[in-house]
């Protein structure tokens, strides 16, 4: 059965990167537990036997020769950036001061 | 000329190769039938201004005797989830709103090398998930058959424009079923290809096993001929299929002018003719198998017991590999940037904020909910077995294609309903596409055209082929042949009977 808590819900947004209010919380909490509620029916059919599949159509590793493609410069890679110093992406400090 | 835009692609084409009109006069008359009627509509996030200039420069080059490619100057409507250089693209979501890609996708390139002109970016769900379009960051689409319903979704933009004329043919994704359901739900045809049929470069991905583009329009022939342009190998994409792919539009021309089921095995699914679908969607379903069985088909009742476990193991899969998807909106190299005021701030910080006001809800929860199936502890449970039910489902489809050609299929549990009604209620919207997501899961083709109108509310009804992965040809030639049949019965194709937006439609309820 489902176990999803309203901090089960605060963790797994913490690491998606995704800030929630209370409510919103509260919400998805009520809406995750029925959602894997219902997923987890999965489980009644499958058994050790049965390979996995990851990819619809099989196909091998594909290779190429070890030459330079189409890139973008760097002007093209900022231009559609928020913040950006004219060769780098510019980003709010990386360390918070406790750390 | 007025009624340029009612024209089919191939009418078109023709009239642009015989220059009985230019590419210039075809695009001024989708620019203005958008103009008229896509404030009701909705169907365009944006409309591309310089598609007269793109037209101009055609005609040009046919003046002056190039030789073009047949498509020379037809238009089309774009899905936002295909990168444009040209072109803003939000693939629905506020947390991309005004970004202009730095590349084209493989099938832009494409239909630029076709000649084809980029009328606009149509409407989808936020990053394709949804199924009715009101997951749109920039609001819903309306269904051209009546305004207070959904086009279906995630590619309700494209179908819509499709369905009201805004445009002649479309792009789309499908990843659950987010080009075949809004055909359905449109009276409009869409083709999920073989995964690996289409280049996925440049596509912005929601599931990547998962995900492929494919055409839309309203007929079959038209959809086999833009099918045609996208088509094919792209060593951008690892995953696209390296063989030279048919022709899909000779095979659909055929099939259309002398359509032709004798000896062919149609297989109907147990598990997906059953009393939870609309009587209406049963009823022009079985009606199609007929049709087809009075024109030499052979009906074969298939059973595909894992096809019930395939919504659960999809929305699995689907949030999985999204949350590791979505991962790339972080603020940094692209899209928007929300800065926490309260204190010092760190770029994790920056991105939480980001993330919580760009997403829709929809996005979160499905990003949270894959979250949470990659997690340690879980993965073996959900992820794992989702994996497995993916194969026993591959098996189902193995074992129905060794006794059968094609598949048929409702392509959508009902017809289309109400604005609002499923859009607090996660697990009602996902079960829209239980028809459609078996295909997606397996790789294989499906297409979906339209089979009539329910006679409980005059709404268009859809049915879906589906053939095994590589056969993509097969499924023009007996949806063209299924098409040509109804149009000889009907007296008409149901695209034709679409009423202007805002006027009541035959059949409708008070």
């Amino acid at each position: 059965m489902s176990d999803i808590t309203p901090d089960t819900v605060r963790h797994l947004a913490g690491l998606a990167r995704i800030a929630l209010d209370e409510s919103e919380v509260t919400r998805l909490t009520t809406e995750l537990g029925a959602i894997v509620g219902a997923v987890e029916k999965v489980n009644e059919v499958v058994s050790d036997d049965v390979e996995p599949t990851s990819h619809p159509i099989p196909l091998g590793n594909v290779s190429r020769d070890d030459v330079v493609g189409d890139t973008l410069t760097t002007e093209q890679a900022l231009a559609g950036a928020p913040d950006h110093d004219g060769s780098r992406f510019r980003v709010t400090a990386i360390l918070g001061e406790e750390e | 000329m007025s009624e340029l835009h009612r024209l089919s692609a191939v009418d078109l084409q023709g009239l642009l190769a015989s220059r009985e009109v230019s590419a210039r006069e075809v695009t001024d008359a989708f620019l203005a039938r958008i103009d008229q009627v896509d404030g009701a509509v909705h169907s365009f996030l944006h409309v591309n201004q310089a598609a007269r200039d793109t037209a101009d420069a055609i005609d040009q080059k046919r003046q002056a005797g190039e030789d073009l490619p047949a498509t020379a100057g037809l238009p089309l409507a774009v899905k936002d989830v295909l990168c444009t250089m040209d072109m803003p693209t939000t693939s629905g979501s506020r947390i991309l709103e005004g970004w202009v890609p730095p590349y084209d996708a493989t099938v832009v390139k494409k239909y630029r090398e076709a000649g084809m002109v980029a009328l606009g970016k149509t409407n989808m769900d936020e990053f394709a998930m949804g199924s009715s379009t009101e997951h749109s960051g920039y609001g819903p689409t309306k269904n051209p058959w009546d305004l207070e319903r959904v086009p279906g979704g995630s590619g309700g933009g494209s179908a819509a424009a499709v369905s009201a004329f805004e445009a002649p043919l479309a792009l789309g994704s499908d990843t659950g079923g987010s080009i075949r359901q809004p055909a359905a739900l449109t009276g409009t045809v869409g083709m999920k290809p073989t995964y690996g049929g289409v280049s996925r470069y440049g596509v912005i991905a929601l599931a990547s096993s998962l995900d492929q583009v494919g055409p839309v329009a309203r007929t079959v022939v038209d959809t086999a001929l833009l099918h045609d342009v996208i088509a094919g190998y792209d060593r951008h994409d690892s995953t696209s299929i390296p063989d030279p792919w048919p022709s899909m539009a000779e095979a659909a021309l055929a099939a259309s002018a002398s359509p032709n089921l004798k000896g062919l095995k149609i297989g109907r699914v147990v598990q997906l003719d059953t009393d939870g679908f609309q009587p209406g969607v049963r009823q022009r379903f079985t009606q199609m198998l007929e049709l087809a069985e009075q024109h030499g088909a052979e009906i074969v009742d298939i059973e595909a017991p894992h096809f019930d476990y395939a919504v659960a193991a999809y929305y699995l899969i689907l949030p999985a590999e999204a949350s590791s998807n979505l991962a790339k909106y972080d603020s940094v190299r692209f899209g928007m940037r929300v800065t926490p005021e309260s204190g010092q701030v760190t770029v994790e910080d920056v991105m939480a904020a980001t993330r919580e006001a760009g997403f829709g809800d929809e996005v979160k929860r499905r990003i949270i909910l894959g979250t949470y199936a990659l997690s340690a502890g879980y993965y073996d449970a959900y992820y794992g077995s989702a994996q497995q039910v993916r194969t026993l489902i591959q098996r189902d489809f193995q074992k129905a294609f060794e006794s059968v050609d094609v598949l048929l299929t409702p392509s959508a549990p009902t017809t289309a309903f109400r604005l609002g009604e499923q859009l607090d209620d996660p697990l009602a919207m996902y079960a829209n596409d239980l028809t459609t997501i078996p295909a997606n899961l397996a790789g294989v083709p499906g297409l979906s055209l339209p089979a009539g109108l329910a006679p409980e509310d005059g709404l268009p009804v859809g049915v879906q082929v589906m053939a095994p992965a590589f056969q993509d040809r097969r499924l023009y030639e007996v949806g063209a042949a299924l098409e040509a049949l109804v149009r000889e019965r009907d007296g008409s194709h149901v695209s034709e009977l679409v009423p202007e937006p805002g006027a009541n439609r035959a059949g409708a309820q008070a």
